[in-house]
């Protein structure tokens, strides 16, 4: 079991409020994202979570049990750091058995749970390494053996990719998500990047300045984004956002309308454009248009286009597609 | 050429390392070569540096007349004693304000060691009635309580440096990984801190080793380390310099040694964290 529930949870820091007030609510075995900018107060919520923090106000809940005065031990949850955190003066095996040992569990236990972790992360002919010995990847696999070994209720993972290079991070990013479908664990993992949340997630929670913009599936986020800030922040390359007349016409005080969701052509249009930067993907061919009177916009089109740099292009917005936000940046339901 | 440029280099900077490391060494030998001279050769002008008779005579009187091993156990007590009891508050202390400081912690430190700036014998009269008064003049448990709180600042300067090189990820996921606090310490921070610590320790021994104020001044014989053994060549009758020499030389001779093979140990606890 891991069902996690936050009540009315503040955190400030002296005089400086990070978290102003967040009810949230985890079921078990789901896979949960915070997501946000850098200082948005998604890792100090995980911290809060594990205990790491004392909250200023609210309630912790796990498994329905008050958890809000319990220290990190005590709760039952495993975490991985963004710096992986491996003790260093200990070898592979002792890092991942500690917990088990602080625990008092008996030799034999500890050896046969250690090795089945191990074996889980392909570890096994490193157990007698030293964390320096190892590669990024391979650390990063210890630390997350040293979480599955206790067989927590819930995992927590702080930013544990971003060490890594991009072509490991693709690659720990599947085995994360493999080791979730395969432990059905609750995870929740804090990240600023869209894209592993996207990927990774079964509901996403978008966090600004300390407080819930939105929770939902990623594809509810990507099709009805709740505000501006969530429209903004979900989806690669970044939805186009336009204000003033053009978005008068519909009604709005600000629309938005992602690359993907424009047609290109050479020759018509319903925004007549000049290209200013192509980027040429193979998959996706990547148009940054400075059209008339509306500013510049980003399109995608995929596969190959034969277009560069200085080239008129006519842009045509899927009318479906169009989001509109009112002037609080809110979005307008149809 | 250029290899003969770094070994022309690399030659000066040795001889130049060598005559410093002589000027330094040269009072201690000169100590030790006098220790070896009748009183009369010892105070002779120009002085013999080593073509004259030397004798060990001088060793034989100076453990005739008083007990060095006497000295020498006190001394080995009181320094390790104190550095330990040091260590007992220290690491705890240091703990607290390098992974939760307070708005304070900063100007804590600094009191602390304004705590070493002022001049010892400000404090000498009251230490020294507290100390005729709870009975513990020529103790050395009171020798002990006095050198670990003359120390304990340092000790906790030296340990807190240390400990905020240690990444404060780590004892939280020791935390999360269940240990106590205690075990925290014991399994986690200890052991990557032991290159500080015992450099700590090292310097610590040798402070406590050498303090000579309040050890004159608080103890007469029972208590009294070699500090106490060598002040008491210095008569007012006339200064006997071989005697005197011979005295601090068995003085300093096991801190000496203590330093000589701890050196690598005491130079890289010294400057652990100077370097990312």
């Amino acid at each position: 079991m891991g069902r996690i529930h936050l009540k009315g949870v503040r955190k400030a820091f002296g005089d400086v409020i990070v978290i102003p007030s967040i009810d949230l609510d985890i079921a078990d075995g789901e896979f949960v994202v915070f997501v946000g900018p850098s200082g948005c107060g998604k890792s100090t919520l995980l911290r809060l979570i594990a205990g790491l923090e004392d909250v200023t106000s609210g309630r912790v809940d796990i498994d329905g049990v008050d958890m809000t005065n319990v220290p990190p031990a005590k709760r039952g949850l495993s975490m991985v750091f963004q710096s992986y955190a491996l003790y260093p003066h200990m070898s592979v095996r002792s890092n991942i058995a500690f917990g088990l040992k602080m625990a008092g569990e008996s030799p034999e236990i500890i050896k046969q749970k250690v090795e089945k972790a191990a074996a889980t992360l392909n570890l096994s002919s490193y157990l007698d390494r030293k964390p320096r010995q190892l590669s990024g990847g391979q650390r990063q696999r210890v630390a997350i053996g040293r979480a599955i070994v206790r067989e927590p209720k819930a995992f927590l993972f702080d930013e544990p990719l971003s060490n890594l290079d991009a072509a490991l991070r693709v690659q720990m990013r599947l085995e994360i998500t493999q080791l979730h479908q395969q432990l059905a664990t609750t995870m929740i993992y804090v990240t600023h990047d869209q894209v592993e949340a996207m990927t990774m997630a079964d509901k996403i929670v978008v966090l600004n300045a300390g407080n819930i913009e939105q929770v939902g599936a990623p594809l509810e986020l990507y099709n009805t984004p709740a505000n501006l800030f969530v429209a903004g922040f979900i989806g690669s390359p970044k939805m186009n956002l336009l204000n003033g007349a053009i978005a008068a016409k519909f009604g709005a005080g600000t629309i938005g309308i992602r690359p993907e969701h424009i047609a290109t052509a050479r020759d018509r249009g319903e925004w007549q454009g000049v290209v200013r930067v192509a980027e040429h993907l193979g998959s996706d061919t990547f148009l940054h248009v400075d059209a008339e009177t509306i500013g510049r916009i980003t399109a995608r089109a995929p596969g190959e286009l034969a277009l560069a740099a200085g080239d008129k292009v006519g842009l045509t917005p899927r009318p479906d597609r169009i989001h509109r936000f009112d002037s609080d940046g809110r979005a307008m339901r149809a | 050429m250029a290899r003969a440029h770094s070994l022309r280099r690399r030659t000066i900077t040795t001889a130049a390392c060598w005559l410093v490391g002589l000027v330094i060494f040269f009072p201690i030998l000169w100590m030790a070569v006098t220790s070896f001279k009748t009183e009369l050769e010892a105070v002779e002008i120009p002085p013999k540096f080593l073509f004259f008779d030397w004798t060990t005579e001088n060793y034989g009187v100076v453990q005739e007349r008083s007990n060095y091993l006497l000295f020498a156990t006190n001394s080995i007590l009181l320094s390790l004693g104190s550095t330990l009891v040091g260590l007992l508050f220290a690491i705890p202390a240091a703990w607290a304000m390098a992974f939760a400081p307070g708005k304070r912690t900063k100007d804590l430190l600094l009191w602390m060691l304004s705590t070493k700036m002022m001049p010892p014998v400000g404090a000498l009269i009251p230490i020294y009635l507290l100390f005729r008064d709870l009975h513990l003049l020529n103790t050395r448990g009171g020798m002990i309580a006095v050198l670990f709180l003359l120390n304990l600042p340092i000790i906790i300067w030296m340990l807190f440096t240390y400990f905020k090189e240690i990444p404060g990820e780590i004892l939280e996921a020791a935390r999360m990984d269940g240990a106590t606090l205690w075990r925290e310490i014991v399994y986690v921070l200890a052991p990557m801190a032991v290159p500080g610590i015992a450099s700590t320790v090292l310097l610590n021994v040798i402070l406590a080793w050498n303090e000579a104020f309040w050890t004159l001044n608080l103890t007469t014989t029972d208590a009294a380390p070699l500090t106490v053994f060598i002040a008491s060549y210095s008569s007012p009758e006339g200064l006997f310099w071989a005697k005197l020499s011979a005295a601090s030389t068995l003085a300093i001779a096991p801190i000496l040694v203590l330093g000589w093979f701890s050196q690598k140990q005491l130079v890289r606890g010294l400057t652990f964290g100077a370097v990312k």
